[in-house]
């Protein structure tokens, strides 16, 4: 999950954004909040049974 | 940095040949217009994804149309142009459904391919002068 929120973080930030200190601070709050996600989103998710 | 190249609006049929080429080779687009830094991070970020897709036991679906799902990530699976045909001649991608990691393997693949159809479509705006 980390790998592949790191690549299409890169791959957003460096398409939506042209300055490349706008293209770090997008792709790591990208980064973040995909991780911040799926932790989120696996956490309410395991109460739930299989 | 911008060449000049980039900031010229492009004709209609060198829009195209642009998209086709940044199609077969992801970020190639991008470096026609003299955009490098970010044809270099596309050509290198997509494909590792691709090859980590592969990596992971991935498949590379068939253009099954009785099977619609199939069809499309086969459509998806395409998109990343070049890498594409060249793991088909080197007979990878056959993928492993008994493999752990065959459905993360599957993502990174269909994830690849449709990051560079964005990637076409900027070259695409870019061409036009639109960006």
């Amino acid at each position: 999950m980390i790998v592949f929120s790191l690549f299409v973080s890169i791959v957003f930030a460096v398409l939506t954004r042209d300055d490349p200190k706008e293209q770090i601070v997008f792709g790591a709050r990208l980064f973040g909040g995909f991780v911040g996600a799926g932790i989120l989103i696996g956490w309410l998710l395991y109460p739930l049974p299989l | 940095m911008r060449a000049a190249a980039a900031q010229r609006t492009q004709t209609s049929s060198l829009t195209y040949l642009l998209c086709a080429v940044a199609w077969f080779v992801p970020g190639a687009g991008h470096l026609w217009l003299g955009r490098r830094q970010k044809g270099i991070v596309f050509l290198v970020a997509l494909t590792l994804m691709f090859v980590f897709g592969l990596w992971l036991e991935g498949r590379l679906f068939p253009f099954d149309m009785e099977q619609p799902l199939v069809a499309l990530s086969a459509i998806a699976d395409l998109g990343v142009g070049c890498p594409y045909f060249i793991a088909r001649l080197m007979g990878v991608g056959r993928g492993d459904v008994v493999a752990i990691t065959y459905e993360y393997g599957n993502t990174f693949i269909i994830a690849a391919g449709l990051l560079n159809m964005l990637v076409v479509l900027d070259v695409f705006d870019i061409a036009k002068g639109r960006k």
